[in-house]
């Protein structure tokens, strides 16, 4: 099965180790959920993927496309959407949507119609034109989901994407991230919502003090855990458990 | 006893207490850059910078020192022009901190929730803007005050106090502009109104004399057109009230308690006065920041553009909807209005030009371009879009380069065109000096970037100190350079080396802090 995404022994220190030998794979067209600890190093990982920032050693590809050797091409077909929503206060949404739809070097008329598409079935089209100045958080979340969408890309990678969100706003995201997996789009999620990432993903990893400490399905999870039938919290609190001890005794 | 009733929750003095702490770590995180443990280096940065402001004061008072300064006409004169100079600027100020006061949320949430007097609270803040508004003209004007108490006189001390009442007059003045503003405009217009009334009235009285000057004397010098004889004609004679803050300054004793007494008198009104709808107000300055601004035209959305015009295009767009941004950089335009009105009076043939006109300009545009470039490069307010964008980084810097040096020739090119008319090669002289002086700036913001949000635009000088001083230093140095370019003097080559000396540095210290 083609691969979205790889990352082959990823380190990142800043004044500890954040990222200490991550390897990972996310198979296109599948969800793929990130659980972990406060600090585990999900956001700094996910940050490498999308080349905000430089990892100290280890490679990452994807679609085939090595970040190192060609960022322009793997950014092309990559979006990144972060939990705080970064958008322009006196843009539009339409005139955000414009903005990135440049950035990315989409056709005008496409741009517009995939705006004006976006839009509506986020339910932002009666504030298209009004300054995201006075949007609510899940407003501007939505805006900057929009961006994410309006390119088209072949892998979606989102952090916390439902922190702060209403339970109306938290379904739209779900179900606008479900239609794209639909399409044959990859999603990579991190979330500390559980039940999001037991209803939703394919496949979830667990990453704890930097690397991938359990990944699969939630029944190869439950195995790997040894708790045959527990929910996804319960498996979750054991893996992080037993990954503290392994630390802990190793040192 | 005392000690428990001043330390009192929700006292006056208690609420002063909590200000004062608020306003010294705010003082010293700006001056340490928020960096901890660098105290003691701002304590010797204050009081080198307190040497160096001293030794300047003495050069430019040591002329009126040797020539004696008499209680006449002509000192009443130049005084009370140089006081309403100091009232223009400290005016400025407060009506841009007591603008801060309705809309500024921070605790503003917790305080109006609580069960403390509001009346309280605004008497504190009020009182609060009338003391720093006064410390910061101190930092300026304490020097001159001290040179003259130390060659003159005892008398100069009136000095202190005076300021303090100008700090209490302008900070009720303001108040009642604000307020006034809020009741004819409303609070979503307020804001901007009083940020452009604080630029103007910052800039207005300095401009007007130098308008005044060139246009009755011919040159642009205030002391020159104070003591003109135009001017000695026209104000009124020796015992006239207008000579009354010149008077107390001077040391006569019965001005100076009529001006202290006068200007308590004022303040105290006015809080009594404006505090009582304080919370109304906050209210609805803050209903209107959730407020919603419909763009109307759409005409230039979705058009076929190259990625560096998006960018270009992004960056104009949002210079132009900043009104912080207005507010800060007015000031630094309207100071361009003096030469653009040198050259609307033909003053080319004076002489006036090359030794005015060129540099001024070319220093203006410096400064600006240093603000504009903090903005797009600094103040990007979605860095992650893009730093994501399939776009080389090169490029982003570019179109952001593009952008800065595009406003600048669209705010100097009215002036340019004239110069251009006048005098072709006046005009390649400034033209050149101020695209050097523009990159210059640039170049600072590029090397000193860092992640803020564009509301911190009036702080941006806290990221580095270095940056702060390289940007101003090389603006004044190449419009040195281009002065005496101008004047076909090959001493130019001296403040350009210099220039390039200080960008030289400002880029080593880039390379260690990161």
């Amino acid at each position: 099965m083609k691969k979205a995404l790889s990352v082959r022994g990823l380190f990142k220190t800043f004044d500890r180790p954040a990222v200490n030998d991550l390897n990972l794979e996310v198979r296109a067209g599948e969800f793929y959920a990130l659980l972990g600890p406060n600090g585990a190093g999900k956001t700094t990982s996910l940050r490498m993927v999308s080349g905000l920032l430089g990892p100290d050693a280890g490679s990452i590809s994807i679609f085939d496309i090595d970040t190192k050797k060609d960022p322009i091409a793997a950014k092309a077909i990559t979006a990144w959407v972060s939990d705080e929503p970064m958008i322009y206060d006196r843009l539009t949404p339409f005139e955000y949507l414009d903005f990135v739809a440049g950035l990315w070097n989409i056709p005008p008329e496409q741009a517009r119609v995939k705006s004006t598409e976006l839009l509506e079935w986020l339910q932002l089209a009666p504030h298209g034109h009004e300054r995201c100045e006075g949007f609510s958080k899940g407003m501007r979340q939505k805006v900057a989901l929009a961006g994410a969408l309006v390119h088209d890309p072949k892998l979606i990678i989102l952090d916390e994407p439902l922190t702060g969100l209403d339970a109306g706003s938290a379904r739209l995201v779900k179900d606008v991230l479900q239609k794209r997996v639909a399409d044959g789009c990859t999603v990579i999620m991190t979330t500390h919502i559980l039940e999001v990432a037991e209803r939703m993903a394919d496949r979830i990893g667990v990453i704890a003090d930097g690397r991938l400490i359990a990944e699969g399905t939630l029944d190869e999870l439950s195995k790997a855990a040894g708790d045959n039938g527990g929910n996804l919290e319960e498996i979750f609190l054991s893996l992080v458990a037993e990954s503290s001890e392994q630390i802990a005794d190793a040192a | 006893m005392i000690a428990t009733q001043i330390n009192r929750p929700g006292t006056l003095s208690w609420f002063a207490g909590h200000e004062f702490s608020l306003f010294w770590r705010d003082f010293m995180r700006m001056m340490s850059a928020g960096k901890p443990g660098r105290e003691r280096r701002v304590y010797i940065a204050i009081f080198t910078a307190a040497a160096l402001l001293h030794l300047l004061a003495y050069g430019m008072l040591r002329p009126a020192l040797e020539a004696g300064i008499v209680a006449d006409k002509t000192s009443f004169v130049v005084i009370t022009g140089t006081m309403a100079l100091i009232f223009s600027l400290m005016m400025s100020q407060a009506l841009e901190m007591v603008t801060r006061v309705f809309y500024a949320r921070s605790d503003l949430d917790l305080i109006l929730s609580s069960p403390t007097s509001i009346k309280r609270l605004f008497a504190v803040r009020v009182g609060t803007i009338a003391v720093s508004t006064t410390m910061l003209s101190l930092l300026i004007f304490a020097p001159a005050i001290n040179v003259l108490v130390w060659f003159d006189g005892p008398q100069w001390l009136a000095g202190y106090p005076l300021l303090f009442c100008l700090g209490f007059v302008v900070t009720s003045l303001s108040l009642a502009i604000t307020i006034a503003l809020f009741n004819t405009v409303g609070a979503k217009r307020t804001r901007t109104i009083a940020q452009i009334v604080a630029a103007i009235v910052g800039a207005s009285f300095i401009i007007g004399i130098q308008l005044a000057a060139i246009s009755s004397i011919g040159s642009i010098s205030r002391i020159e057109f104070f003591t003109s004889t135009q001017v000695q004609e026209l104000v009124p004679n020796m015992d006239s009230f207008v000579w009354l803050p010149a008077r107390a300054l001077m040391g006569e004793v019965s001005s100076i308690l009529l001006m202290t007494i006068g200007s308590l008198g004022i303040i105290a009104v006015s809080i009594r006065v404006f505090s009582d709808k304080f919370g109304e107000r906050v209210l609805a300055a803050s209903s209107f920041s959730g407020a919603t601004t419909v763009q109307k035209s759409h005409a230039s959305l979705f058009k076929r553009r190259s990625v560096s015009a998006h960018l270009r295009h992004k960056e104009w767009r949002l210079l132009l909807r900043d009104h912080w941004l207005i507010s800060q950089t007015l000031m630094q335009i309207l100071y361009l209005l003096p030469p653009a009105f040198m050259l609307w009076q033909g003053f080319g043939g004076a002489g006036v030009l090359d030794v005015v006109v060129v540099p001024v300009l070319v220093m203006a545009t410096g400064q600006l371009a240093g603000g504009l470039a903090w903005l797009a490069i600094s103040g990007e307010d979605a860095p992650d879009l893009v730093s994501t964008a399939p776009i080389a980084p090169s490029a982003i810097v570019r179109a952001k380069v593009e952008a800065v040096l595009g406003a600048i020739f669209m705010v100097t090119s009215p002036i340019l065109m004239v110069l251009f008319y006048m005098d072709v090669r006046l005009a390649l002289i400034a033209t050149t000096h101020i695209l050097i002086a523009a990159a210059s700036a640039t170049l600072v913001q590029l090397w000193f970037k860092t992640q803020a949000e564009r509301s911190n635009f009036r702080r941006r000088q806290t990221s580095s100190k270095v940056a702060t001083f390289a940007e101003a230093f090389s603006s004044i140095l190449w419009a040195g350079t281009a002065g005496l370019v101008a004047v076909g003097s090959w001493f130019a080559v001296i403040p350009a080396l210099l220039a390039i000396t200080v960008l030289l540095i400002a880029r080593s210290f880039r390379s260690r802090e990161s």
